[in-house]
């Protein structure tokens, strides 16, 4: 560890760029701006097919809401996660990185229970629009969150190889960014269902 | 590269790549990340592409120009496909008008015109290595390869490919009893333009990244050239459109492969109801066109942009309105997202709603006048030089104002209810965008063809190819707004329903038919010239049309990396042709004004005090001197 915050110490100032955004974090904003279309069509789809009436009424199982719930405590950890690379503190780094995936995982599993829950509600992917969208809208977020989680893993890698910290923060940043998105994305699509449901 | 600074240590975890690696055949050739060669590969693949789509036009050309026609010759191709009394089968040719559509929209205007000039022209015009991320750009071109071999090879199944026009409406694509191409060629048309979807959003994240984040010292947005802004525009386009289509082909996928109803409501085939309740076809077409609108301007673009450096090179002059024509790419950009509903007008829209998509689509024939006005004012009392690629430039100039002025016909929400569907739809949009970007396209093959291949096209090949296309093509469309006017529609195999459409316009589908195929004929010619060329043209020399461009100031056949040593710094605008006082009659962008005190313009001479920093700041957008 000593070593690797020596070398660290080393190296000289790095020149500013002339844009301050390297063209990976800016390829990661141009593809969440492609996901956010995806989902505005999606969602604008969901209000003109709703608008048209012969609507399915049905409640959003709870499980849903303790998703959200661990989904928004992985995005406060992964934001913990960057502070402590910051920081240089590495098993503060490698725990709450750590927390983040589990956290991830758990919030996949939970919104599959919530699948469970619809079926049992008798609410089906075949058959009224209205129960359709809802396995689309999870299972769209679901296959991005699985994205996310990926790239979390290259992170997770690279952080317990102690090539992330105060010097080389890009990787954690792309997944930071990447990983608060698909949790706006979630909270956006869960607000949405309610209100519209 | 022997300028690669080495001494300076960025971090010590990342590592100077080494850029002089030889590299295997497949490495370099097959997936390459190198922008160039990927752009070559876009444009193979594109010109195949564009042979087979062009093709399939003109075998139900000789359907609807001779109906009663022998077609047994054509039986070793099609095979079943002419039936027992020598005729077409009437599915197949809906079959041949979809997959045209498909093709020529997506695969050729698309691909092998965006792919193909966004990738080779964007690094070397902008003064960057490579594209922002070679991995994602080598990526991009081979979904857009699977995506081909994919909608190739429904044209080979049993039941055909996909046969419910290009739009792909449900009903009739969603329900394989419908068409046999609504079975299986269906399925494999929406898996395609899933891949081609993606490879379009990893080509244009790329493109916009690389114009944002890599351009040389000196080069700001108000000296970039117009292709530059014109492909930035348009990956922009097919960033927020693109998804959406992806969302729309991802419901009707569901709606075909799980039974969801999100496009079918009650439906009756043959008498028996089918379980779906609850869809509507109409969201489709929403979703379908607010990508579909779009998608114009993604083919068009690209070769406003091509045309617009062209003609300013062999003009001798600045192109007239530079600014203006920015803001005009940038007003059209941008209603191109809120017209997309003209496309329904007769899908049942509130008039009211109707109105207003006809009021947002007129606007759009102000900055497209703006773009046209300036390219002949670009032309006027220019010293002009008559190159086969001026001639197709200005022969997309042509095509795009007399397409252009239909558009205000269909644009009428009043005139589309007796229009909509008819052949003046296709003759409008033909001339418009087809044309009009083929154009492009043409164009800037045989503009770019020395710096991408190092030898020069035949000019007299390319004459006789630009006349007989030129010619060909005006036949082919012009006609066809009065048979559209006189109400025949448009993807009907044959006119036989009514008395008067069996009579009337028989000599000019013949006359449509063969201006068709003397046009794609003269395209042998651009093939023949083109293959020619790449093995036994006339050598390049450095800067063969006396451009500004950077492009021109690497060698002649670039290597890895662009330019040998530092990348040149810029000083002007791309424009500077026929400066007065200058010795020359063009100043390339690299020219410091400081250099050419017998020209500048007094403003210019107070901009010499800042060249100093541009030359003596560090590039520190060159990719060799970033760790990777």
């Amino acid at each position: 560890m000593n070593e690797e915050l020596e070398s660290v110490n080393f190296i000289e100032q790095e020149p500013e760029e002339t844009l301050s955004m390297n063209p990976r974090k800016f390829i990661l904003w141009l593809f969440i701006v492609s996901i956010i279309m995806l989902f505005a069509a999606m969602t604008s789809a969901y209000l003109v097919r709703r608008a048209e009436g012969n609507w399915l009424e049905y409640d959003i199982p709870p499980i849903f809401g303790y998703s959200t719930a661990v989904l928004i405590v992985s995005s406060l950890t992964i934001h913990w996660a960057y502070w402590a690379a910051k920081k240089d503190r590495f098993n503060t780094l490698k725990t709450a990185i750590t927390i983040t995936f589990v956290a991830g995982m758990a919030f996949l599993y939970m919104q599959f229970q919530g699948w469970v829950q619809l079926v049992d509600q008798k609410v089906f992917f075949v058959g009224n629009p209205a129960g359709s969208f809802m396995y689309v809208f999870t299972g769209l977020h679901a296959f991005h969150l699985i994205s996310g989680l990926i790239v979390l893993l290259f992170a997770l890698k690279a952080s317990f190889q102690l090539r992330v910290h105060a010097k080389s923060l890009d990787q954690i940043e792309i997944a930071a960014t990447y990983w608060h998105f698909l949790d706006i994305l979630w909270i956006y699509l869960f607000l949405f269902l309610i209100y519209f449901h | 590269m022997a300028t690669v600074d080495t001494s300076l240590v960025h971090d010590a975890h990342t590592h100077e790549h080494d850029h002089h690696e030889p590299q295997s055949f497949w490495r370099t050739y097959v997936f390459s990340e190198d922008h160039k060669t990927i752009a070559k590969q876009y444009l193979i693949t594109g010109i195949l592409w564009a042979v087979i789509g062009i093709g399939m036009s003109i075998i139900f050309r000789l359907q609807l120009g001779f109906p009663k026609m022998s077609m047994a010759w054509l039986k070793p191709i099609l095979g079943e496909w002419i039936n027992e009394s020598n005729q077409l089968d009437p599915n197949f040719y809906l079959a041949l008008v979809t997959m045209h559509g498909t093709i020529m929209v997506f695969f050729v205007l698309t691909a092998g015109l965006s792919g193909t000039f966004s990738n080779f022209l964007i690094p070397l015009q902008v003064g960057a290595r490579d594209m922002a991320s070679g991995f994602l750009n080598m990526l991009s071109y081979w979904f857009f390869f699977v995506a081909g071999v994919i909608m190739f090879s429904s044209l080979l199944i049993e039941t055909g490919p996909a046969g419910g026009g290009w739009v792909v409406y449900p009903p009739l694509s969603a329900l394989p009893q419908a068409n046999p191409g609504s079975g299986l060629g269906m399925t494999l048309w929406l898996v395609s333009m899933a891949l081609f979807i993606v490879s379009q959003l990893l080509g244009g994240i790329n493109y916009i990244t690389t114009v944002i984040n890599l351009r040389t010292r000196g080069m700001t947005f108000s000296k970039l050239p117009l292709t530059i802004w014109a492909f930035f525009l348009t990956a922009v386009l097919g960033l927020i459109s693109f998804p959406v289509l992806l969302s729309a082909a991802l419901l009707l996928i569901f709606d075909r492969s799980f039974g969801t109803s999100f496009y079918l409501s009650e439906i009756y085939i043959n008498g028996e109801a089918l379980p779906n309740v609850g869809g509507s076809p109409i969201l489709f077409q929403h979703l379908f066109w607010f990508l579909g609108h779009p998608e114009v301007y993604i083919v068009m673009l690209p070769a406003l942009g091509i045309t617009s450096e062209i003609i300013a090179t062999n003009s001798r002059k600045p192109i007239f309105g530079y600014r203006a024509m920015i803001a005009s790419m940038l007003g059209i950009a941008f209603l191109a997202f809120i017209v997309w509903a003209h496309h329904m007008f007769v899908t049942g829209m509130n008039p009211f709603l109707g109105s207003i998509f006809m009021f947002l689509t007129l606007i759009i024939a102000v900055p497209s006048a703006v773009k046209a006005f300036n390219y002949i004012t670009t032309l006027w009392r220019g010293n002009i030089r008559f190159t086969p690629a001026m001639l197709f430039s200005i022969g997309l100039v042509s095509f795009f104002i007399s397409g252009g002025v239909t558009g205000l016909i269909l644009g009428n929400s009043a005139l589309d209810i007796q229009l909509h569907d008819t052949y003046f739809v296709v003759a409008h949009f033909h001339l418009v965008m087809g044309a009009s970007s083929a154009f492009g396209l043409l164009a800037g093959v045989y503009h770019w063809f020395p710096k991408m291949f190092g030898r020069m096209m035949n000019e007299k090949l390319g004459y006789i190819h630009f006349w007989l296309s030129f010619a060909g093509i005006y036949c082919v469309f012009f006609p066809m707004h009065y048979t559209g006017i006189a109400g025949f529609p448009r993807r009907y195999y044959a006119f036989t329903s009514y008395e008067w459409t069996k009579t009337i316009f028989t000599d000019l589908n013949a006359f449509i038919s063969i201006a068709a195929i003397v046009s794609f004929g003269a395209q042998f010619l651009f093939l023949f010239n083109f293959f020619y060329s790449l093995f036994r043209g006339r050598k390049a020399t450095q800067n063969p049309w006396k451009s500004n461009t950077l492009e021109w100031t690497t060698p002649i056949e670039p290597g890895h990396g662009n330019w040998p040593g530092e990348i040149p710094a810029v000083y002007r605008w791309p424009y500077d042709y026929s400066k007065p006082g200058a010795a020359d009659d063009f100043i390339p962008q690299t020219v410091p004004y400081s250099q050419t005190p017998e020209s500048n313009l007094p403003h210019e001479n107070e901009l010499i005090a800042f060249e100093k920093e541009i030359e003596e700041a560090e590039n520190l957008n060159d990719q060799f001197r970033q760790p990777h």
